[in-house]
């Protein structure tokens, strides 16, 4: 993975640099000793790892903008940082920028259930905002499987996702405002506890723009009430094509369950050898199709399920007699990496998102794959939304076999684009996906979203290196094409 | 804007002689357009059937870019929950061909043709995508941004571009969607749009609240929605109708009654919706006389909300669209109403007032924004005469830091100011 070249001259300021970090946020804020920045050298994504030159964690949103003001004007650069949990190396640190933790803004400013909203600052865990307001019945919806340990931050920068989008939808769809400072220190507050704003669509693109426009400092994000109940129902079918066939079934009947996740044989195998989740070992594809809401609506829709799946040719049927039993059909699809992992010294973990409907295909060509790079692989499949997780068996201690994996994910990653799908469906870009967006965008394409980028950060201080393979500069981009003299346009009707 | 049969005469004038009007009937002929008009400098008042031509700031662009030739559904696919069609189809051809598959726009896209002086059915996806609109659903199911997935268009550069793709979740790349969806034309010419779509409900009631006889209930009525949509009953629609409004409904038992009513609307499967409305009921009886709606006049009532059918007539009046925290709904609105001959229709739980008020040269716009911005929100003159929205903001004003921003989004997507310009801001 090439990254930018570190600037000499930024590192041979480091003293400089650390004195005027210091002069902002004291105490010990301002980390620069090789064993404590060794925390920091990567994120979830740990086969790739970097000492930053400095770290720093501000506590103030005017820290963080004294902090963004000097970088930009002494041009340095700056990769933001939440819980350091994101699977895609958006966090991975640079030789020559500062890395900017946002772990001490880990206050929830808020709660304000008339509104249905929480205020927080965006170290707050995803898990904690639902923790600081289930006693009154609410949630906060989107789930990423780090929930435990990942930032709201985080997940606005990446755009978060979880097993239940498709019903809730993803973080973008649950954010209401954010406070945002810019790379020359500039505060801005955009949206609130009102729907619209008005004006372009500020906060929308912030979501998901992995740390490169702007460092989040304060979120507004709505919650909702807790479903009343939830019950799960457990399939199992003899070909994937039969699994995909139920998934489209039950949408096309007009029910949007609150999860389905599906799974193949060697994710059934392994999960249910690591936690005894009681899944059926005589099938080639498992769905738990998960229902939430009233109790009379889960019944209804549960014997609904039921029926399009005897109709579907599911060979196993089981439906959850308590919420134990529940928690239980979910303990193997929940335990599905580790449980992937245990069978192997290494894994990776791709995301692409495919429409449902070619998931028979994908996977017939992903074990094509699988034999000609001689790499064992397993599914598992956020269905309702298409999100695709293939996990990806290999040994780092085995030369090559690093680079064959992610061959081999690279190939998975372009079979998704070919059937109508995208290179990452949650886990973001990063460092990861970055070279593969040729797959996905044209180079117009791409321009297009680097202007959003000149707009915010003309100097490419923000997180450079990730994203986008290659970062045009901003006055290159600005530049026109004048079409002077090859006018008319002979197809064009005028009138 | 008068569309002729010989806007395919092979004789076409240069760009230079051109009159007034460019019809595009594909996304070349779109990028042609751009260039041409990138190239000499000259702006383009981007439209299609022209619903919403009343919407926004008030400009006089002398040249039309038609685009409402790129009509036409490339891609319905009921199982993958998507469709994608030119951005000029038209929305009313779209949701007749959801219905037939039980499916819908579940942010129940308004038709505001009629509230802005014109005909009903006009829409075109493009368009309402551009203004990023929402009916009563917005409190559960988002705007148009949050269903809109991924599109292609022709930037005011003259270059094409896509973002975005027919899945619901991704995350690859800057999600351009949300830049596209409520720039109002700004940025980009739409061609094509890929959108969400919903299985609609197999059943939908009201649970209506009918208020004592006389009196201001606009309070009481917010305090209602505020207690029903905190509850786990998922109410998909809560919006409140002062007496005055509630008699001019197109439902009967609401027009008759010459009450004030608060509507909450759960919507789904036979057992849950009939489970819902009893608990609303037992929720809710404190604050008067309960009723309940059934499908066909719960759809009716529910399409006079999203369509502000109350303020069609009297088209004199001058109406804003005010966003603020639901709970501070009333309170804003009658402050902005003492002293002043006016009415306010409450939807989205309080969150969304719709404001009619008397003609006045500043169309009250400093009162209106003087009494949002003291909770938090944004106000938008949504209908008044075109000397009017040209010299009072339409939309909330920028300053600072986001006035820049938007400046310079403007000037990466169109650097010449080609494409709708002033549409929005002045200058943008």
């Amino acid at each position: 993975m090439l990254m930018p070249k570190p600037d000499s001259d930024v590192i041979a300021r480091r003293e400089e640099i650390i004195a005027a970090m210091r002069s902002i946020v004291p105490g010990e804020g301002v980390i620069i000793d090789d064993d404590e920045l060794r925390a920091y050298d990567c994120d979830g994504l740990m086969a790739y790892r970097q000492l930053p030159m400095i770290v720093v964690l501000p506590k103030t949103t005017q820290q963080v903008s004294d902090v963004l003001k000097y970088c930009h004007d002494n041009d340095v650069k700056i990769v933001p940082r939440g819980a350091g949990t994101g699977l895609s190396g958006g966090a991975l640190p640079l030789a020559d920028a500062i890395t900017l933790g946002l772990g001490k803004f880990n206050k929830i400013l808020e709660t304000d259930f008339e509104n249905r909203c929480v205020v927080t600052q965006p170290g707050v865990t995803n898990l904690a905002l639902t923790q600081e307001v289930e006693h009154a019945g609410f949630y906060y919806a989107p789930d990423p499987s780090s929930q435990i340990a990942c930032s709201i931050g985080g997940n606005v920068a990446e755009n978060s996702g979880g097993v239940h989008c498709l019903k809730y939808g993803l973080t973008t769809n649950n954010v209401l405002g954010a406070e945002i400072v810019l790379m020359n220190g500039d505060i801005v507050r955009i949206g609130g506890k009102h729907l619209d704003a008005g004006g372009y669509d500020v906060l929308g693109v912030i979501t998901g723009s992995e740390g490169l426009l702007g460092v989040i400092t304060e979120v507004t994000v709505r919650i909702l009430q807790k479903p009343e109940t939830a019950k799960a129902v457990l399939l199992g079918f003899d070909s994937n094509q039969k699994g995909g066939d139920c998934v489209a079934a039950i949408i096309a009947d007009g029910i949007i369950p609150g999860g389905m996740e599906m799974m193949d044989t060697f994710a059934i195998q392994a999960a249910e050898e690591f936690v005894h989740a009681g899944y059926p070992q005589d099938v080639t594809a498992l769905l738990i199709v998960e229902l939430d809401g009233p109790a009379p609506e889960v019944e209804h829709l549960i014997g609904r399920v039921e029926t399009i799946a005897r109709q579907q040719n599911a060979r196993y049927v089981k439906v959850s007699e308590s919420e134990d039993e529940r928690q239980k059909f979910w303990s193997g699809r929940k335990a599905a990496f580790p449980a992937v992992g245990r069978l192997s010294p290494d894994y990776l973990c791709m995301d692409g998102t495919i429409p449902r409907g070619q998931l028979a295909y994908v996977l017939t060509r992903m074990e094509e794959l699988s034999e000609k790079y001689g790499l064992r692989v397993a599914n598992v499949f956020h269905a309702g939304d298409g999100n695709l997780h293939p996990l990806i068996l290999f040994d780092a201690n085995v030369p090559g076999e690093l680079d064959n994996a992610e061959k081999f994910g690279a190939d998975i990653l372009r079979l998704c684009v070919e059937v109508g799908g995208v290179l990452t469906g949650e886990h973001g870009v990063g460092i990861e996906k970055r070279d593969l967006m040729g797959e996905m965008f044209t180079e117009d394409d791409m321009k297009h979203q680097q202007r959003l980028k000149c707009a915010f950060d003309p100097g490419h201080l923000l997180n450079p290196g990730k994203v986008y393979p290659i970062l045009h500069r901003c006055a290159e981009l600005g530049k026109m094409h004048v079409h002077n003299g090859q006018l008319p346009f002979p197809e064009l009707p005028r009138f | 804007m008068s569309t002729t049969d010989n806007c395919h005469s092979p004789n076409s004038p240069d760009f230079d002689d051109m009159t007034d009007n460019l019809k595009a009937e594909n996304e070349q002929q779109v990028l042609d357009a751009v260039k041409s008009a990138a190239s000499d400098k000259i702006a383009l008042d981007v439209r299609a059937n022209g619903s919403k031509a009343g919407l926004g700031r008030a400009t006089d662009i002398g040249h039309v870019l038609d685009v409402s030739g790129l009509g036409g559904v490339n891609f319905y696919e009921p199982a993958e929950l998507v469709l994608s069609a030119g951005a000029a189809t038209g929305v009313a051809e779209v949701e007749d061909l959801l219905a037939d598959k039980s499916q819908q726009l579940a942010f129940e896209p308004p038709d505001l043709g009629p509230l802005l002086g014109g005909e009903a059915g006009q829409g075109t996806l493009g368009g309402l995508v551009a203004c990023n609109l929402a009916g009563p659903r917005r409190v559960k199911a988002g705007a148009a941004r949050d269903h809109f997935l991924g599109f292609s268009a022709v930037s005011g550069r003259g270059e094409v571009f896509k973002s975005g793709g027919r899945v619901v979740k991704n995350v690859t790349g800057f999600d351009l969607s949300k830049l596209m969806a409520g720039s109002y034309g700004t940025l980009a010419v739409m061609t094509e749009l890929t959108i969400k779509v919903l299985p609609a409900p197999e059943k939908i009631r009201t649970v209506l609240i009918s208020w004592a006889k006389d009196g201001i209930y606009d309070h009481g009525g917010v305090k209602a929605m505020t207690d029903a949509m905190a509850s786990p009953h998922e109410v998909s629609g809560a919006a409140h109708m002062p007496a005055g409004i509630a008699e001019r409904s197109s439902v009967s038992y609401v027009g008759d009654s010459g009450r004030a009513v608060t509507a909450l609307r759960v919507e789904g499967p036979e057992p849950s919706v009939a489970h819902r409305c009893e608990a609303l009921k037992n929720l809710l009886g404190k604050y008067g006389d309960i009723e309940e709606l059934h499908t066909q006049n719960s759809t009716a009532f529910w399409c006079d909300v999203r369509d502000v059918q109350c303020f069609v007539e009297n088209q004199d009046r001058y109406i804003w669209r005010v966003s603020v925290p639901p709970t501070e709904g009333s309170r804003v609105a009658l402050k902005i109403l003492e002293g002043r001959p006016g009415e306010a229709l409450y939807d989205w739980s309080g969150g969304l007032i719709w404001l009619a008020l008397a003609p006045a040269p500043d169309a009250c716009a400093n009162i209106v924004r003087q009494h949002v911005a003291a909770v938090g929100g944004h106000a938008m003159l949504m209908r008044a005469p075109a000397d009017v929205r040209a010299r009072v903001p339409v939309f909330e004003p920028q300053n600072g830091t986001m006035a820049d921003i938007t400046q310079r989004i403007k000037e990466g997507f169109d650097p010449h100011g080609i494409l709708n310009p002033g549409r929005m801001y002045e200058g943008v």
